[in-house]
C-alpha cells in the first residue's frame, strides 16, 4: 500500500469520482451557456438563475401538483425554456445589434429579480426534495460509498453533454446553426428562418441550466441562492475553455471538477479558488481559452 | 396668586425639559443590523426586526418619555459594511443601540466600533466567545448563544453517550475555527480526542469531499462546525453518504430551528445539538412565538427570540435609569435581572455574558411530529451556571 503525500489510494480515488459528479454539473451548466454564446453572442448571466429555477419547479410540482421527479425531469426544462423563448422574443432579441455589454447587463438583471423574487416568497433556508425512490441508497465501491443519485447524475448529464455536442457539430440542423452564427443574412436567403432558430437555441440553453437544477435539487437544498454560488465557477469554465467552444465546456467542466476534488483533499481551504487560478494561468497563455479560436 | 402658577408652570416646564434632556436627541433609536439577503436572513433578518418591534410595542413605543424607533440595514454578512453603516448610524444617525449582527466577524468590527463610541451593542445573532472574552467592551452584551455554550452543551451529551472522538467540518472563517476551538477544548478536557478537521469555504455547496474525509477518520462524530446553509447542505448530504447508517454520529455545533425546518424531518431526525430558545417551552414562549409567527409567518429562531429579550431588558433598564447615557444604562443592565419569556432568571455577568438556561434538544423523527415546527424533543435544561463559561475564565479584562 503506497500513501501519496499522506493521503491512501482509496481516498484519492473516492476523491477523484466526486470530483468527476462535480464536473458533471459544471460541464451540464457551462454547456448551455456555450452553446449560448456561440450561436447568439449573448453572455448569459441569467443562467444560474434559471439552474435556480429549474429546481424551484420540480419542488413546485411536488408540492402543489404531486408531480414526482421523473415528471419534474421533463416538465422543469420545459418550463425553464418557455421562459428562455419569453426573454429572447420581448427582451433579448433587440439587442442583438448592440455591444456584448448590453445583453450582460439585461441577463445579469433578470438574475437579480428572479433571485430576490424567490428569496421574497420562499426565504433564504431552502427547502427540502428528496432522492427519488428508485435512486435511494447507493454501492459500496471498496473505496468508498457511491450513492446511487449521484451515479445517476454523471451517467445522464454525459449523455445529454455528449448529444448536444453531437446535435450542434455533426447533424444538419446543427451545421444550420452554425452557419445563421457566422452570416444570419445569407442563411435566411436560403429560406430558414433564422429569428426562430436563433430563439429555439436560447432555449434549449437555458432548458439545460433547468435540467441541472433539477438533477441538483436532490443533493442540495432548493435555495434562491443556489444559483449564485455555481454562476461564477461556471463562467470561469466556460472561460478556460474558449468562450462558445462546445467541446471545451465539456472537457473544461469535468477536468475541473477533479481539479477541484483533489484541492479539496490536499488543501481545502483553497477548493474555491483554484478554478479562478487556473483561469487566470489560461488567460495569461492562451487568452482565447484552451479550446476557443481566436477571432 | 397668578405669579405662583406662573412660577409653577416654569418649574414644571422646567422639570419635564430636564428629564426630557436625559434622552439624546429626544429619542431613543435602535438599529437592527444583520443579514437581510444572505444565508443568516432566515434565522435573523426581518425576523430580528419584528422581535425588537414587538419589545418596542410592549412598552407603548415610548420609554423615559421619549419615543423608540428601530431602524434596520443590511451587513450582507461583511465585516466592512457592517462597521461603516455602525459608524454611519453612531455619527449621523443617532443611533444608540445596535442590536443582533450574526456573523462574528460582523460583530466584532461592530464590537470595536460600539466600545470606542460608547454605545450599547446587543449581540443575538453572533457566536465567537471572544465577545465577552479578549475582546469584551464594558457597552457590549451576549445574549443568546456562544460557541462555548454550544460545544459545551453538544460535547459534553455526546461524551456522556460514550462517542469519544470528534472529526470536524469547519467553515473557514472567524467563527467556524472558534466554534471548532470550543469544541475540541471540551472534548479534551473531557477525556476524549479530536482525530482530524478539514476546514471548507463558507458558501460551499458540495460537502461530499469532506464528507468521505470525515468517514475515513472512523471517528465516532463529526461535527459540523459551521451555520445556515452551509449546516443544511452537510447534514442533507450526510443522509445521502449513508454517513448516520455507518454508525458515526452526526454532531451540528450551531443549528436553528429555520434549518430543520429547512432539511425536512427526514434528513434532520436524530440530530443532536444545543438551543437557546424554543417556542414550545411553555405558556410564555407559546404565547410569544404565536404572536410572532402572525407578523412573520414562521415561528421564532433563538436569535430573534434573543433580539426581543435584549431588546426589552435595554428598554427598561433605560426606563430605570431615566436616561440613555451608555454608561448608565450599562450599569442598570447589569443590575437588574433579565426576566421575560425567552430568559427566566438570567443575569448579566461582568463580561458582557448574559447567563440564561440552555436546552439540549434531539429532531424528532416525522411520524413523532405533530405539524409544523413540531420538530424538538427538549432532552435537558442546561443549567445557566454549567451552560456559559465562567467569566473568570473568559480572559475579560473588565472581570477583576
Amino acid at each position: 500500500m503506497f500513501d501519496l503525500l499522506g493521503v491512501p489510494p482509496q481516498a484519492l480515488f473516492g476523491q477523484l469520482l466526486l470530483g468527476l459528479i462535480n464536473g458533471s454539473f459544471y460541464a451540464l451548466l457551462s454547456l448551455g451557456l456555450a452553446v449560448i454564446f456561440g450561436m447568439l453572442n449573448v453572455i448569459n448571466f441569467a443562467h444560474g438563475a434559471l439552474y435556480m429555477v429549474g429546481a424551484f419547479v420540480a419542488w413546485l410540482l411536488l408540492n402543489y401538483l404531486g408531480l414526482g421527479y421523473w415528471w419534474a425531469l421533463f416538465l422543469a426544462p420545459t418550463a425553464v425554456g418557455l421562459i428562455g423563448v419569453v426573454l429572447e422574443k420581448t427582451m433579448l432579441s433587440r439587442l442583438y445589434k448592440l455591444d456584448h455589454l448590453y445583453g450582460l447587463l439585461l441577463t445579469f438583471g433578470l438574475a437579480l429579480i428572479f433571485e430576490g423574487a424567490f428569496r421574497h416568497f420562499y426565504g433564504v433556508s431552502g427547502q427540502p426534495y428528496p432522492i427519488p425512490d428508485l435512486l435511494k441508497g447507493g454501492q459500496n465501491l471498496g473505496f468508498m460509498f457511491l450513492p446511487n443519485y449521484r451515479g445517476w447524475v454523471v451517467v445522464s448529464s454525459l449523455i445529454v453533454c455528449f448529444g448536444t455536442w453531437f446535435a450542434i457539430e455533426r447533424t444538419r440542423l446543427g451545421a444550420y446553426l452554425r452557419a445563421a452564427t457566422e452570416n444570419p443574412v445569407l442563411v435566411q436567403a436560403f429560406g430558414i428562418n433564422v429569428p426562430v432558430m436563433v430563439s429555439a437555441t436560447y432555449a434549449f440553453g437555458v432548458a439545460l441550466a433547468g435540467l441541472a437544477g433539477v438533477l441538483a435539487a436532490p443533493i442540495y437544498q432548493v435555495s434562491p441562492l443556489m444559483g449564485s454560488n455555481l454562476i461564477i465557477i461556471v463562467f470561469a469554465v466556460v472561460v478556460i475553455g474558449g468562450m462558445g467552444s462546445i467541446l471545451g465546456a465539456i472537457l473544461t467542466g469535468l477536468g475541473l471538477g477533479l481539479m477541484e476534488g483533489l484541492t479539496k483533499v490536499f488543501y481545502p481551504e483553497a477548493s474555491n479558488i483554484v478554478v479562478f487560478v487556473v483561469m487566470a494561468i489560461v488567460l495569461l497563455i492562451k487568452p482565447a481559452g484552451l479550446f476557443g479560436r481566436e477571432r | 396668586m397668578r405669579s405662583l402658577l406662573l412660577a409653577g408652570t416654569a418649574l414644571l416646564t422646567l422639570a419635564s425639559g430636564a428629564a426630557q434632556a436625559q434622552v439624546s436627541n429626544d429619542v431613543v433609536r435602535i438599529g437592527v443590523l444583520n443579514d437581510r439577503s444572505g444565508i443568516y436572513a432566515d434565522l435573523a433578518g426581518e425576523g430580528s426586526a419584528i422581535a425588537a418591534r414587538m419589545a418596542a410595542e410592549e412598552f407603548g413605543g415610548k420609554v423615559a418619555g421619549a419615543p423608540i424607533e428601530i431602524v434596520v440595514a443590511d451587513h450582507q454578512n461583511k465585516a466592512d459594511i457592517a462597521a461603516s453603516k455602525a459608524r454611519e448610524w453612531v455619527d449621523t444617525g443617532n443611533v444608540d443601540v445596535i442590536a443582533d449582527v450574526p456573523n462574528s466577524a460582523a460583530a466584532l468590527a461592530v464590537q470595536g466600533i460600539t466600545k470606542e463610541k460608547k454605545r450599547i451593542f446587543l449581540m443575538s445573532g453572533p457566536g465567537a466567545t471572544a465577545l465577552t472574552g479578549a475582546q469584551c467592551s464594558p457597552y457590549g452584551f451576549h445574549w443568546t448563544y456562544d460557541n462555548y455554550a454550544m460545544a459545551a452543551g453538544t460535547g459534553r451529551a455526546l461524551f456522556e453517550q460514550g462517542k469519544k472522538s470528534w472529526y470536524f467540518v469547519t467553515a473557514d472563517y472567524a467563527f467556524g475555527q472558534s466554534l471548532e476551538e470550543e469544541t475540541t477544548k471540551m472534548v479534551n478536557k473531557l477525556g476524549g480526542k479530536v482525530v482530524g478537521t478539514v476546514r471548507h469555504p463558507l458558501g460551499s455547496s458540495d460537502f461530499s469531499s469532506f464528507l468521505l474525509q470525515a468517514q475515513a477518520s472512523k471517528a465516532d462524530v463529526i461535527g459540523f462546525a459551521n451555520a445556515g446553509g452551509d449546516a443544511t447542505n452537510a447534514v442533507k448530504q450526510a443522509a445521502e453518504f449513508g454517513i448516520t447508517q455507518s454508525g458515526q454520529s452526526l454532531a451540528g455545533l450551531l443549528l436553528f430551528i429555520t434549518d430543520v425546518h429547512a432539511l425536512g424531518l427526514s434528513a434532520a431526525q436524530g440530530l443532536m445539538f444545543t438551543e437557546g430558545f424554543y417556542w414550545n417551552l411553555d405558556d410564555q414562549t407559546r404565547d410569544w412565538s404565536k404572536k410572532f409567527e402572525a407578523k412573520a409567518g414562521k415561528k421564532p429562531t433563538m436569535v430573534q427570540a434573543g433580539v426581543y429579550s435584549a431588546v426589552k431588558h435595554y428598554l427598561k433598564a433605560v426606563e430605570a435609569a431615566k436616561t440613555d447615557d451608555s454608561d448608565k444604562v450599562a450599569a442598570k443592565m447589569r443590575e437588574l435581572p433579565v426576566e421575560d419569556m425567552f430568559a427566566k432568571k438570567g443575569k448579566v455577568a461582568a463580561n458582557g455574558r448574559m447567563f440564561h438556561d440552555m436546552y439540549l434538544v434531539r429532531v424528532k423523527k416525522p411520524g413523532e411530529s405533530k405539524g409544523p415546527w413540531d420538530y424538538y424533543d427538549v432532552v435537558k435544561t442546561i443549567p445557566a451556571e454549567t451552560a456559559f463559561l465562567d467569566p473568570a475564565l473568559s480572559g475579560c479584562p473588565l472581570v477583576k
